[in-house]
């Protein structure tokens, strides 16, 4: 309760710094337009995010461990997750500096407008490629390789339960979780990525079929669409997972490769909307009208009339189709019934680590394991979301 | 007015067909299973007497057509079945009252409609409270922070955002509880201390959605002639905003709601799983991974319709509240 009342305390305190701060700047600028026309709101704005950031300053210099030694957890978490963000932003800002002076004109152009979270995004989903396709070169281990030492703690220091050749530490059965979480990189993300490839195979030929050819065909499909998209995605996907794990053993086939046919087919009904409803609008156009009456065939009309128009909006559907199988996957994965052992997988790892989070105030590092996993998830996607929101923006021009 | 009822009418007639197809779909995905129920329900021990036993029990021997308007006409009617673990429990070793599926699904159905409350509660005025604030202070500073903070929240799976809150307001602040263990008999104050933080993690996965439509709904009625009308008048920018541009861009940000609303269905399985919170979606997973097909078919059905009755509103509200749309060319 007493920390509920401080709270009132110095948001009262707050709210008149910004009454007083409008008042003294008013008084000591003599009436400038910026202080005469300031709304109350804007000043109470200023002198809370000023209010914020010298309580952050304090926190960050706040020692990491009392008197008797043990760890201020919240204070050591605060500084990784401020260094993280400095780090990452000047990494972007470099980033973005190198492609507006390195490559063809073109490039450069593009380097040149674009906001730091979208040179962000670009850079961590190439960081992201690099790691998932040079996995096996980067982990120090195999990612099924079980050692000794089991639950080794991260951190590599023998003398508080870790060893030096794990940096990370080991999991329940001795497997060495950074190679894990590199492994992770290229299962995760990769059976991510054919799984949207397959959905937007599937819904958008079938998309711009519909839309070429209308009639029965069409209407078919889309009243299909209508009552696969009525049920919610993750649910359904939950249901076809239940009737594959029978299937799967009996056949032989890995339960995997049924959740990328399951969660491609569950996308592919959002895909194949967009791609009809875009080809709608091309197939109306009278350059198909003239490919028509030259006499082309359906495969010629679709693949080099329709499809070449269709582009941009469906790299930015691809974008955004990835975070949300990547999020699916992620979530079954999570949930138990995803992307299988012995493969090394993000969600996974969070659901088999996240007890750990309770050592916190212990053993910062440790707890932190389950939030590596989970975050490398929502870095991704955030990359990914950052980048498709500079392009919707660039290509819907700008509004106010 | 008449007009306003067909439509109405017709919506609620379409979104009745489509909860009839989707239940065909359901039975019909449960039905590719390989073998039957009757091998499921008895797993390792499954001798031919026993097999045919449960074909007769549960009308197994019947043709998939008259089964399913049987199962239909069950739900239908409340009658949910019976799961398999509890059958299992009961031809394995005898005795026992038999709990249905209704009466297993009923508690954990109100304890999750007290979660999405909770969540609606805290999450909506806040989400409308800042997209106005957002409106109001367009390409701000203050804009961009949200609009990074909120684009970084929906992208975040679930789960890290629940974690990110255990670790912060349960293990290294104590302030809430990170296990929601609720039973029957709590009082109204306790269930809501359990339920806040499960509350709190979909208040992030859904108020950045919310936010970042109604900021855009507004925005995109400031270029209309008469907010021009109204800033010349020199009224205040917030009172332009509240009093003339929120009004009509309450149509899209009611529809929003509604379909965020029903976004939340699929978001509280993970929560739901994360907090240990005793509500469907946990039920629903758990059957899941034990198989246990009547609980999972029900619980499908029941998010299948609470997601066609929200998309369902949004759209009949979303009609209610544009004239335009209500006679359409």
């Amino acid at each position: 309760m007493s920390g509920f009342l401080t709270l009132v305390v110095v948001l009262g305190l707050i709210a008149a710094g910004g009454w007083l701060f409008r008042l003294i700047g008013q008084k000591a600028t003599n009436n400038k337009p910026f202080f005469r026309d300031m709304s109350y709101a804007v000043a109470f704005g200023y002198v809370l995010a000023a209010a914020v950031l010298v309580f952050a300053i304090w926190y960050y210099f706040q020692p990491v461990a009392n008197e008797q030694g043990v760890a201020n957890a919240g204070v050591i978490f605060f500084r990784w997750a401020v260094q993280g963000l400095i780090f990452f932003a000047i990494l972007a800002w470099l980033f973005r500096l190198l492609g507006r002076t390195v490559g063809t004109a073109w490039s450069k152009k593009q380097f040149r407008s674009m906001p730091l979270t979208a040179a962000f995004g670009i850079l961590m989903i190439l960081v992201y490629a690099f790691l998932a396709i040079f996995a096996g070169v980067l982990a120090p281990y195999g990612q099924e390789e079980i050692f000794q030492q089991v639950n080794a703690l991260p951190g590599g220091n023998a003398a508080t339960g870790g060893n030096p050749d794990h940096l990370l530490g080991t999991d329940q059965i001795g497997r060495d979780l950074l190679s894990r979480l590199i492994y992770g990189a290229q299962n995760t993300v990769g059976i991510a990525f054919a799984t949207t490839l397959l959905a937007f195979f599937l819904g958008g030929s079938l998309g711009f079929l519909a839309a070429t050819m209308r009639g029965w065909f069409d209407q078919f499909l889309s009243r299909g669409v209508d009552v696969l998209m009525a049920i919610p995605s993750l649910i359904f996907a939950l249901l076809l997972m239940t009737i594959a794990q029978v299937w799967a053993p009996r056949t032989g086939i890995p339960l995997t490769v049924f959740m990328v046919v399951i969660i491609a087919v569950i996308d592919s009904t959002r895909v194949f909307r967009l791609a009809r409803a875009v080809g709608m609008n091309i197939v109306v156009m009278d350059y198909i009208e003239a490919a028509k009456l030259r006499g082309e065939g359906l495969s010629y009309l679709i693949f080099k009339e329709i499809l070449p128009n269709a582009t941009a909006p469906l790299l930015a559907e691809f974008g955004l189709r990835f975070c949300f199988v990547f999020l699916t996957i992620a979530s079954l994965s999570f949930l138990g019934v995803g992307i299988q052992p012995p493969l090394a997988d993000w969600g996974t790892m969070v659901r088999d680590l996240a007890q750990f989070i309770n050592f916190a105030a212990f053993s910062p590092l440790t707890a932190a394991l389950p939030l590596m996993a989970a975050g490398a998830i929502a870095l991704l996607t955030v990359a990914v979301n950052f980048v498709v929101d500079w392009m919707l923006h660039r290509s819907s021009g700008l509004k106010e | 007015m008449t007009s306003v009822l067909t439509i109405i009418l017709q919506r609620l007639g379409l979104g009745l067909v489509t909860l009839f197809v989707v239940s065909i779909v359901i039975f019909t995905a449960v039905n590719l299973l390989p073998g039957d129920f009757a091998e499921a329900i008895l797993g390792q021990g499954a001798t031919p007497e026993a097999v045919a036993s449960i074909r007769r029990d549960l009308g197994l021997d019947q043709s998939p057509i008259v089964r399913y308007f049987q199962w239909l006409g069950n739900m239908v009617t409340g009658d949910l079945g019976t799961s398999f673990a509890q059958l299992n429990f009961q031809t394995n070793l005898g005795g026992g009252d038999l709990v249905g599926v209704a009466e297993q699904i009923a508690p954990r159905f109100a304890n999750t409609m007290f979660l999405a409350g909770v969540t609606a509660a805290i999450a909506v005025p806040f989400a409308v409270g800042l997209g106005i604030l957002a409106a109001l202070f367009r390409n701000s500073a203050f804009d961009r922070a949200t609009n990074i903070t909120t684009l970084s929240s929906i992208s975040s799976p679930e789960f890290f955002l629940a974690y990110i809150l255990i670790l912060f307001l349960a293990v290294l602040n104590p302030v809430l509880p990170s296990l929601s263990n609720i039973f029957q008999g709590m009082s109204f104050g306790e269930r809501l201390e359990k339920t806040l933080l499960p509350a709190l993690t979909l208040t992030l996965v859904v108020t950045a959605h919310m936010m970042r439509m109604t900021r855009a709904a507004i925005i995109n009625l400031l270029a209309s002639p008469y907010i021009e009308m109204a800033r010349l008048k020199g009224i205040s920018p917030m009172r332009v905003i509240v009093r003339h541009a929120l009004p009509n861009a309450l149509a899209p940000i009611i529809n929003v709601i509604a379909l965020n609303l029903a976004y939340l269905i699929t978001g509280v399985v993970v929560v739901e799983v994360v907090f240990v919170y005793p509500g469907i979606g946990q039920l629903f997973v758990d059957s899941v991974k034990i198989r246990d097909i009547p609980v999972v078919q029900a619980c499908c059905l029941i998010f299948a319709a609470a997601y066609i009755l929200l998309n369902l509103t949004a759209d009949i509200l979303s009609i209610l509240s544009n004239p335009r749309l209500r006679h359409p060319k």
